[in-house]
Order: C-alpha cells, then structure tokens, then sequence
C-alpha cells in the first residue's frame, strides 16, 4: 500500500467518482425499466379486482386477465357526498392522490380509520354477470393497520349491502401475525357477512366471533391492532363518510 | 493470467468443498426465509449469483484504486447499486415473485456471502478469478438453496415448482403436508443436516477438537 494511494485529495475522488458511476447505473435501471413495472403494477392491480370479483382463477394469463377484465369490469365514479356516478373529475384521476389536495378531499371526522381526508370522488368497479346486470360492486377501502396504511378491495353482491370478499393487496403487517389478513383462510370468514344492520354500519371484527353471526368476523389472533385496523377501515368505508350513500342509493339499478 | 485449474478450483470449490453456507455458514438468514417454494429459491438464488459475481469483478477491477481507509464503504456502494438494479430488473420482468420475495431481495446488500467474498477475495485477487470466485460462491448458495426448497416445497406442499406431485388430503389425495416444513424455521433442521452429510462425505471439513 503506498502512502500516495491514501492521500486525502485520492481518497475523496475515488470515493465521488464510485458514487457518480453508481447513481448513473442505478438512476439509469429505474428510469429504463419503469414503463415494464407500471404495466405489471396495472395489471397486478386488475389481477387483485378480478380476485375481489370471483373471476379469477389461478394460471390465467396475462392475455386472459385483460379479456376478463375488458369484458366483465368497469371503473366508474362516485360522489361520496350524493351517492351518485359521476364523470372523472380530471384525466387520469386518483383518488389516493386527490385526498391529499384540499379542492378535492374532505376531511375525515370521528374516526380512526388513520389518515386525515378522504377524498370526494371515489372509484369504484363494476362486475357485470353474463347477462350484464351488475353482480358485484368492488369498492376500494384504506386504512391504518399496526404499522402502516392497508390498501385492499371490498366486494359486496348487488344488494349493496352482502360482502363476498376483502382482498388486501398492499399492506406492510407483521408476517404470520398481522400479514394474515392476506390469508385466504380468513378472507373466507367474511364471504356472506352483512354490513348493516336497521340502517347502521354493524360489522364488527372481534375475538370468538359466532361464525353464525352475520355481523361479526373472527380477529386475527395475535394481531388485535391489525384486526382493529380493518374494523375501522371497513366502518369508514361503508359509513356514511365513505360510500355508505352509495350503497344506500344503490345507484347501479337505474 | 490464471491458469485453467485454479479457475475451475474457483467456481467449483465452493460447491461442496468450501460451501458458503454449509461451512463458513454465511448468508443462514435468507436461506431460512424464502426457501419454502422452490421458485422463489430458485430466483434468489440467480439473484445472489449476479450481485456476488458482479460486485466481486467490480471491485476487482478497481482493487488497487480503492484506498483502504474508505474501503468497506465503496464495496458497500458497488453492492447496494448492484442490488437495487437487480430489483428493479426483477420488478420488471417477474412482479409476481418480485412480490414474495418482497425485502429479501434488498437484504441481499447485507449478506455476508457477497461483502466476506468482496473483502476477502476480490480485493486481492484479479478481475477474471474474482468474477469465477463469485459465480462458484453463488452456486454454493444455490446449491443448497435448491436442495432445501426441493425438500420443503416436495414434503410441506406436495408440489415441484407447483406441479403436484404428492397429492394432498386437502386436495382430495393421500399426502398429509408436512407443517413444520412450511414454517421457516424447519430450514435450520435441513441445513444442519446437510452440513453433517457434507462433512460425512467430506471429513477433512471436521473441526479439530480443542
């Protein structure tokens, strides 16, 4: 080692050149591959809605989930506020980006579902059956778990008020503990559960829930923050702050 | 320039006679976590294999320019970078297993595999052996990563690569699956035991007793 390879002025050139190549590569592979990962996100994310819809069956291609989507699932608007369609409020609206600016968001009373507003035009997902009634009404649901928000989709039947499935698709919980909200076992508990009961939000996630209560889910064991987190989430969402206007409306038989 | 022997000794010793895992016992923690379906093993094995071989060739390469006070930070640099790219390429082009292997692929910038081979081999040693020294590690890794997930994915879920092979009860055949091999930590038993049957076959490997 000689003495003039630990020089200072060396050392901090090397060390700068090291990064500057480095960012390059790294900035380059973002930037280059970013178009293939937004296409596979867009179509993970028809993938999860077609889960929530019960049209999905394990090995469909990448074609067929297209196909399926294209044909049997649409995205409409609703106004949280009057329960109604509505047009898209702007090009290539997203409702998780419009909850953060005022002009499109309301803020969120009495709840700790975990973020501060919501926004005012939701997306929602239309499954249509063969015939090209509307079976099943998908409805995007957030809210805070143990460690972070959870985003996942909640799949009522045409009754706007019989849930078929809750499907999580990102969340950042406890793995076994917590991350068992992605277990198809419990998802199973909350097929054929009922939102409301005389016209109030009735679902409740609790330990030893009666399987036969059809208000009530089993919680995670191990996990009660988690399992607090999708009560909350779920009360929101199909309160009267979230889309329980709509599902009241029943604005898809007109 | 090396001679053909010595590469060979290079990508090959690591296998069986210089295991990374089953002798220097590095790199315990992923082999443990996402060895319980084949496929995922299988990725991070590839996964493994490019960073080792890759950060060891660069840093091979710029051996004699990196000055030593500073040396664990650009073999870190060199690492990360070659991690964050391989998990972009695997976003891109595998989402799904992208998905699984969720965190595991960024700890690969902490595995002791990649930084003991860039600290102890490549920054005395030329760029052609160095680059041999890093595949013939990750083929080590590999090895025992295929064999592992082979056995957990074969006896805890019944299926090859997803394929059936035993039947399950569940799903109407005779296999009863194995619990504790779906559970993570049932890869200590397997890597134990793998690390006795190399050293059956390979007593030199033995520790002396003190």
């Amino acid at each position: 080692m000689s003495a003039k390879k630990e020089s200072l002025g060396k050392t901090v050139g090397i060390v700068v050149a090291v990064c500057l190549v480095c960012s390059i590569v790294v900035s380059g592979a973002a930037v280059g591959l970013r178009s293939l990962q937004q296409t596979n996100a867009a179509l993970d994310k028809k993938t999860n809605i077609l889960t929530a819809a019960g049209l999905y069956e394990t090995g469909m291609s990448n074609k067929q989930i297209e196909s399926t989507y294209a044909n049997r699932v649409e995205q409409r608007y609703v106004d949280l506020e009057s329960g109604q369609f509505t047009d898209m409020p702007e090009a290539n609206y997203d409702m998780y980006k419009a909850a953060k600016q005022p002009d499109y968001s309301s803020p969120v009373t009495d709840s700790n579902v975990g973020f501060q507003r919501r926004p005012d035009v939701a997306s929602v997902w239309m499954v249509r059956d063969d015939a090209g009634d509307v079976s099943r009404i998908i409805l995007p649901v957030h809210g805070s778990g143990l460690w972070d928000l959870m985003y996942g989709f909640l799949a009522i039947d045409n009754d706007g008020q019989t849930i078929r499935e809750l499907i999580y698709y990102q969340q950042k919980e406890t793995p076994g503990l917590g991350g068992e909200v992605q277990n198809p076992a419990w998802q199973d508990k909350w097929d054929g559960k009922k939102l409301y009961e005389n016209g109030e939000v009735a679902i409740r996630v609790k330990k030893n829930a009666n399987p036969n209560n059809p208000h009530s889910i089993d919680a995670l064991s191990g996990a009660t923050l988690t399992s607090n987190g999708v009560e909350n989430t779920i009360r929101y969402w199909t309160g009267e702050q979230g889309f329980g206007e709509f599902l009241k409306q029943q604005a898809w038989r007109s | 320039m090396a001679d053909t022997k010595e590469m060979k000794k290079a990508l090959l010793g690591p296998i069986l006679d210089n295991n990374p895992i089953a002798l220097q016992v590095l790199g315990i923690c992923s082999a443990l976590a996402i060895t319980t379906k084949l496929e995922t093993a299988l990725v991070m094995s590839l996964a493994l294999t490019s960073v080792v071989a890759f950060s060891n060739l660069f840093i091979s390469l710029i051996r004699n320019q990196i000055p030593s006070s500073v040396r664990i930070i650009i073999q870190m640099t060199i690492i990360a970078s070659l991690v964050i790219v391989v998990d972009q390429i695997l976003k891109a082009y595998s989402y799904e297993i992208s998905k699984q292997l969720s965190v595991f692929v960024g700890l690969i910038i902490t595995n002791c595999i990649v930084m003991g081979r860039a600290e102890a081999y490549a920054m005395k040693s030329p760029p052609l052996m160095s680059l041999m020294d890093g595949i013939g590690n990750g083929l080590g890794y590999s090895f025992i990563l295929i064999v592992i997930g082979t056995i957990k994915e074969l006896f805890g879920f019944g299926t090859i690569l997803g394929y059936e092979i035993l039947p399950l009860v569940q799903n109407g055949g005779w296999y009863q699956g194995n619990g504790l091999l779906i559970l993570p930590f049932s890869s200590f038993f397997l890597i134990g035991g793998m690390i006795w049957f190399i050293r059956t076959i390979r007593p030199e490997q033995v520790e002396p007793k003190e």
